[in-house]
């Protein structure tokens, strides 16, 4: 059970950590809104509570010293400037860190804990730095005995008058007797003595008294514990056997001090105490004969304040209320909106092969249910859509930890923060995202100097966007800097063989090869984005998630990384097609037009390879049974029907396929747990007749088909053309 | 009858934890995420005793307390505070607003249930 509270406290922190960024953003911004402040002290105040509890203490420690800063921020004894923000951005970075530490276990930077720590303390006043931090239980009143020691049994006499003002807190005698009656066998002795005659009592006042014995095993610190809340409400006194005689002097002072005289009293209660102690008069009324008494004025003040309260909370009536649900429970309903689909599909055909003569009311019916079933399905999606504002924040943190590591000055500006993506696709969006930002601080962004000689401001900017774009999501992200350096990319490619040394390739070709395995620039610029991992993971990464990614660059003003990706990783449209005798889907968002073959389309290219000639350019033909291996190709025979579909580098490939059945909605399903990755297969699908079809990935296809040959295909065609 | 208990905390850790602790103990457990929806839901909770955090949005804990022992309400139902430090002029705050007694986070079941019953006697 512990596990999964701490499950919960990671996510939670997660949220106050976001919550924490963005109020130090809207700081940095000049938000001068005290409830900012504010928000950011409670976001780590509820951290380092969350921490304590689970004897996280180098979380608890570091949040500690965030927080005593940040609290003298949010009363004014520090005043916010830019030197102080950047220690908080550092601060809550490193926070960061340190949860995920606790979390996924892993070291922490020690020397960079420790300097924060250090540049955290210089803005504590000393007095505030030895706030001891207690970490656990009560305080130290309570301090249980050991369970393995022996206990001596002491007879403790325990005095005990409470005050007037200790009725006021809600405290009760007869609890705290209770709670003394757990440590051992008790009597309790009512002293009334002081009580006056019923004409002479007052209202309010406390008369009574008691008088304990208490035969505990347990220590002195543990009775004293009982009484801790009534602490400075009462006068007690405890006294036991064993005393020595200091103790025993500081008693009679006390009981001097307070003119507490011993009572003889004999009128034992025995415990247990079945029954409440005698309730004391003082402890009920009180409260009732003030409420009574309090004159008008009062009470109109308080009418006053009730109604400045409720102002107040319509004011901060704050975001809309939401639902926490469990993940699982969604894709559950995403399963079963998947499944309907499919029902749906299948119900149509069987509509369709019915021997009726007249199916038109039934159609106009099912195409109603189509259309619900597409609401619930975009209602569905909606709920695991998130929108990107948390990856972002995180993002600037990245910019900014680059700019350190690199001496180079760069600001991230993020735009459509509300646009909603998948959840996993966030998820799985992080690390490219990353890699891209990093590299476009350390690749992109100039030194400052040759900004200021290049006539650039000396902080380079860095924008990252987010946008729908008819049915996809768009990211880009892009930087001012000096923009790619083509030679120098070819070069490399060239050194690692990556393309002939005579290859002809244009400037996007060139800025795509970035994304190439085995491209890295990893040995040659610094350690910071080439970590000898290249772009080529940015692309891997993105493709698994069913999207695009490509670069373009303006030499002297910047580059530009655009990552597209599908709104939802469940369902897609589909053309379905059908490929010697199966029925395959192929992603729509992959096909830029389809067309029927004829042979005077065919062009043959040498011994390789043939190419379809569409309006006058040529692309190369892929022949997608021969590819997959269900049967020899024969690309010279013209196909049935050739799908022109574009890759990533915007490089363009003719499918070449049977024939196009239709184009509907597919419900994607996943193989890997079936038979893990098959080249030119993403995915799987049940059709409306309740066969499974392939979903192809036509980028896999055509780089298996063609390899090395797909970057300069439309020039080497064209020159076999023309020679 | 299960002692009731209205625990107001904008932690949901701790939120959790005090619903472990308490389901586990056996007493009946109620939160509010925040000072203002704990005084709101307080009439229909009805608690046997309050357990609050100090630092939260729309109302603090001391808001807290002086709202649910105000005119209004007229709370007598023990008030324990929930703080991180144990600082005296704290719980001087807390206790000249009406608060019971304290208890210092992080803190374990034994000591909360131990709190809880000095204030209610309930063992739950």
């Amino acid at each position: 059970m512990t596990g999964s509270i701490m499950d919960t406290f990671f996510e939670e922190c997660e949220e106050l950590l976001e919550a924490m960024d963005a109020g130090l953003a809207a700081i940095e911004e000049g938000d001068q809104d005290p409830e900012t402040v504010n928000a950011v002290f409670r976001a780590v105040h509820s951290i380092k509570g969350g921490a304590g509890a689970f004897g996280l203490d180098d979380l608890v420690a570091f949040a500690h010293n965030f927080e005593t800063v940040f609290d003298d921020v949010r009363s004014n004894k520090l005043q916010l400037d830019e030197k102080l923000i950047q220690l908080l951005f550092r601060a809550s970075d490193h926070l960061s860190d340190l949860v995920v530490c606790a979390r996924d276990g892993g070291q922490i930077d020690e020397a960079h804990h420790t300097v924060l720590i250090a540049a955290l303390a210089e803005y504590i006043d000393e007095e505030e730095e030895e706030l001891v931090f207690e970490p656990m239980g009560m305080g130290a009143a309570f301090e249980p005995a050991p369970l393995a020691e022996v206990q001596q049994e002491t007879s403790y006499d325990i005095r005990f008058h409470p005050l007037k003002e200790m009725f006021a807190t809600g405290n009760e005698p007869y609890f705290l007797f209770q709670a003394l009656a757990d440590l051992g066998t008790l009597s309790v002795k009512l002293d009334d003595s002081e009580l006056p005659g019923f004409d002479a009592m007052e209202d309010g006042e406390s008369y009574l008294s008691w008088e304990l014995t208490l035969v505990t095993g347990e220590s002195r610190s543990s009775i004293e514990a009982v009484f801790e809340f009534v602490e400075g409400l009462c006068e007690l006194s405890i006294s036991s056997e064993g005393d020595d005689a200091a103790e025993a002097d500081a008693l009679a002072a006390l009981n001097a001090a307070f003119g507490i005289p011993l009572a003889e009293d004999d009128a034992a209660v025995a415990l247990p105490l079945e029954q409440p102690a005698p309730e004391p008069v003082e402890a009920s009324a009180p409260a009732e004969v003030e409420a009574e008494e309090v004159p008008d004025s009062a009470e109109d003040a308080v009418v006053e304040k009730a109604a400045v309260a409720k102002k107040d909370a319509a004011k901060s009536s704050g975001p809309k209320p939401t639902l926490r649900v469990e993940l699982d429970r969604v894709d559950r309903l995403i399963n079963a909106v998947g499944e309907l689909i499919i029902n749906h599909s299948m119900l149509a055909q069987q509509i369709a092969n019915l021997d009726a003569s007249d199916t038109r009311d039934v159609e106009t019916e099912l195409e109603g249910f189509k259309n619900l079933a597409r609401d619930i399905q975009e209602g569905v999606m909606a709920i695991r859509a998130q929108p990107v504002k948390p990856l972002f924040q995180r993002m600037a943190r990245i910019v900014r930890e680059a700019s350190a590591a690199t001496g180079k000055t760069a600001k991230l500006i993020t735009i459509g923060e509300a646009t909603e993506v998948d959840k996993t696709v966030i998820e799985r969006l992080a690390d490219p995202l990353t890699h891209i930002l990093r590299n476009a601080v350390d690749h992109g962004i100039e030194a400052p100097e040759n900004r200021a000689a290049a006539g650039k401001d000396k902080a380079g900017e860095i924008r990252l966007t987010a946008a729908h774009r008819s049915g996809s999501v768009c990211i880009e992200v892009k930087d001012d800097g000096a923009g790619l350096n083509r030679k120098k990319i070819r070069q490399i490619a060239i050194d690692k063989g990556l393309i002939p040394a005579d290859a002809e390739l244009s400037d996007s070709e060139i800025d795509n090869l970035l994304f190439m395995p085995g491209f890295s620039t990893a040995k040659e610029i610094s350690n910071l984005s080439g970590r000898g991992v290249g772009l080529d993971v940015v692309k891997n990464a993105v493709t698994a998630l069913g999207g695009r990614v490509s670069i373009s660059s303006v030499p002297g003003e910047g580059s530009m990384f655009s990552i597209i990706l599908p709104l939802t990783l469940a369902v897609m449209d589909g053309m379905v097609v059908s490929v010697a005798g199966h029925t395959m889907v192929v992603p729509i968002t992959a096909i830029v037009e389809t067309m029927r073959g004829n042979e005077d389309m065919i062009n043959n290219l040498g011994s390789d390879g043939t190419l379809l000639s569409i309006r006058g350019s040529f692309v190369p033909i892929c022949d997608v049974a021969g590819s997959l291996g269900l049967r020899t190709s024969t690309t010279n025979e013209p196909a049935g029907v050739y799908l022109l579909v574009e890759t990533e580098n915007g490089d363009r490939c003719a499918l070449a396929v049977d024939d196009i059945h239709d184009q509907r909605q597919v419900v994607i399903k996943s193989l890997d747990g079936v038979c893990g990755n098959v080249p030119g297969v993403s995915a799987a699908t049940i059709l409306g007749d309740g066969k499974i079809a392939m979903i192809l990935d036509p980028e896999s296809i055509v780089t298996a088909s063609s390899s090395a040959a797909v970057f300069d295909t439309d020039r080497r065609m064209n020159n076999a053309i023309a020679s | 009858m299960k002692t009731r208990v209205l625990a107001i905390d904008d932690s949901r850790t701790i939120r959790n934890l005090l619903a472990a602790c308490l389901e586990e103990a056996g007493f009946e457990y109620h939160s509010a995420v925040d000072g203002r929806e704990g005084v709101d839901a307080y009439p229909d909770v009805a608690p046997d005793v309050v357990i609050t955090d100090i630092n939260m949005p729309n109302l603090d804990g001391f808001g807290v307390i002086e709202e649910l022992r105000g005119e209004g309400i007229n709370s007598k139902v023990p008030i324990l505070v929930l703080t991180t430090e144990s600082s005296a002029d704290l719980k001087a705050r807390a206790r000249a607003a009406g608060a019971t007694g304290w208890i210092t986070k992080p803190f374990d079941d034994e000591s909360l249930i131990f709190a809880l019953k000095r204030v209610t006697g309930a063992v739950a």
